[in-house]
């Protein structure tokens, strides 16, 4: 087993005994953080995909952590006030129910990624970084002039979704739906990076030209790894909704994307199980010197420069000695 | 196979080539010569369609490709190997080969992983190191394996094999003759003209932009003022 293996093991397994961990000691409150990271820790390794393999530099993916998070607030919101959703072609009055609506947040945001994505993968560069704010930017004010969900207020949910077998409503169920969900998409990222799909989008990320010189159409490739990012951004936002059992428009404010990028890089760009590392070691700072000061992005803007500067793997390539690249 | 009729192409206002004409058949190796800075790059990129054309044809196997994009064209049969290699720093040569590995056309005897390592045998040591843990030499190769991995009809070599020690540099004619013999057509731009002028049967040579001579390699052989003329070589 070498170091990288090692690393690896020791992280899923601090993962999946904290819940016993917080009972024991007599503090609900780890399994919060805990489920808290988890959940920035999928939208960051979402991320990863585009930065670190596709090197499409998003600044705009909030935008579907807000749209899954709505989806469950809207969906909520129309049950509760038995008020349908939809009268055509169907009546769908809303739901509650997690086998629903979790899948319906990652489709939403599925969905805004691929109308998104079509028009700014036509970009490349700084104007793709902005137009990607841009549109995040749209979504926020849009959702803001939405009176009706709440607007600047936002929505809050009486529960949280509901599934068979599970009780959501207590936090080591929900911590373990939140873990499965980020092993399940680390593992399928790790699949989809090493497949030959995932060849050409890091050959395209390296070198575009080079890769439709090659007889490869990479619009296409990019555009389904926006979809596939922006879905899992949406599962991420779904649970996040679920777990503050509270939606904003804050959540699509591009400050949540400048935060995601700075977990992919503390993690370790390309290296998709750094951007979990990133996630815990960015919000536990957060935590630890939000109890000293306010102005706790004093000392982690230092820290990210020192990380980036002599870790140049990340947190994740310095721990683990790993020093490939996108492998 | 290719037919380049009167192509011109420039950059903004500056205008790069002008009527440049060139052809190549079917299982023939053609060279295109000159010194720095004539446009032999720039009438590589207009064919594959990397730097648009403002006039003229180009078409292949019969069909006009002037204006499809590059992706197109390689998939019609047409592979490149870049100046200055621009493999994947990123992949390992593995993965550099099989990324874009494709047989769309359906070669009854297509270019795989072992056919490409068969060519370049010092490459299997080296399939699981970084493309840019290699050197120069097993860069080019690399580059010439993974274009071939594209099963192309023909193969475009941008500065064959520039900056390489003579013994690599010896490989790299050695593998081109092996696919020349394959039958495979091959456009060759290269500084070593005592190679090319084995390999090839033809030669064009530009200087400013223009085609400015076009024989076999027994006419140039008998003209060598053409040599210190164009190309800057002593005879």
């Amino acid at each position: 087993m070498n170091r990288k293996q090692i690393t690896l093991w020791c992280g899923a397994i601090i993962l999946i005994l904290l819940p016993p961990f917080a009972l024991q000691t007599g503090s609900p409150y780890l399994l919060s953080l805990g489920s808290r990271i988890l959940i920035y820790a999928l939208a960051a390794v979402s991320l990863d995909l585009l930065l670190g393999y596709g090197a499409m530099i998003s600044l705009g993916h909030a935008a579907f952590v807000g749209v899954g998070a709505y989806t469950v607030g809207i969906l909520h919101f129309h049950s509760s006030a038995a008020e349908p959703v939809l009268t055509w072609p169907f009546l769908f009055t809303g739901s509650d129910n997690g086998l629903l609506v979790l899948p319906l947040a990652a489709l939403t945001a599925a969905f805004a990624a691929l109308i998104i994505g079509a028009l700014c993968l036509r970009t490349i560069g700084m104007h793709f970084i902005m137009i990607t704010l841009a549109f995040a930017q749209m979504l926020y004010y849009f959702f803001i002039s939405l009176e009706k969900y709440g607007g600047d207020d936002g929505l809050s949910l009486a529960a949280r979704n509901s599934l068979p077998g599970l009780d959501l409503g207590q936090g080591s169920h929900f911590y373990y739906l939140c873990l499965a969900a980020l092993f399940l998409f680390l593992f399928f990222a790790h699949k989809l990076v090493n497949s030959r799909f995932g060849l050409i989008i890091r050959g395209a990320g390296n070198n575009d030209r080079r890769i439709k010189g090659l007889g490869i159409h990479s619009y296409r490739y990019k555009l389904t790894t926006f979809v596939i990012a922006g879905g899992s951004a949406g599962l991420a936002g779904a649970l996040l909704a679920n777990q503050t059992e509270f939606v904003s428009p804050g959540l699509m404010h591009w400050t949540l994307s400048g935060e995601l990028m700075v977990m992919v890089l503390l993690g370790g760009l390309g290296t998709l199980f750094g951007p979990v590392l990133g996630a815990a070691v960015f919000l536990l700072l957060e935590e630890t010197l939000a109890m000293y000061t306010e102005h706790w992005m004093i000392y982690m803007g230092p820290f990210l420069v020192l990380t980036v500067i002599f870790a140049k793997h990340g947190l994740f390539g310095f721990l683990s000695g790993d020093k490939e690249k996108n492998g | 196979m290719l037919v380049v009729e009167k192509i011109e192409t420039c950059y903004g206002v500056s205008q790069a080539l002008f009527d440049v004409s060139l052809q190549i058949g079917e299982a023939e190796v053609v060279t295109l010569l000159g010194r720095n800075g004539m446009g032999k790059s720039t009438t590589v990129r207009s064919i594959l369609g990397l730097t648009p054309v403002c006039a003229g044809k180009i078409s292949y196997l019969g069909h006009p490709i002037e204006a499809l994009q590059s992706y197109r064209i390689a998939r019609m049969g047409i592979g490149l190997v870049p100046e200055g290699r621009q493999i994947f720093p990123n992949l390992t040569v593995r993965e550099n080969l099989i990324a874009t590995a494709a047989n769309t056309r359906k070669t009854p005897q297509p270019f795989g992983l072992e056919a490409v390592l068969n060519i370049f045998p010092r490459l299997s040591d080296r399939l699981s190191h970084y493309g840019n843990e290699l050197s120069g030499g097993e860069q080019q190769m690399l580059a010439i394996g993974r274009a071939l991995m594209i099963n192309p009809d023909l193969l475009i070599l941008d500065e064959a094999t520039e900056g390489l020690a003579p013994l690599v540099r010896k490989e790299i004619w050695r593998a081109l003759t092996l696919l020349k013999e394959r039958g495979l057509s091959i456009l060759i731009i290269d500084k070593n003209i005592e190679a090319l002028m084995v390999i090839a049967e033809r030669h064009y040579i530009m200087e400013k932009g223009h085609i400015v001579w076009s024989g076999t390699s027994s006419e140039l052989h008998a003209r060598p003022e053409l040599k210190s003329r164009y190309l800057g070589v002593d005879c």
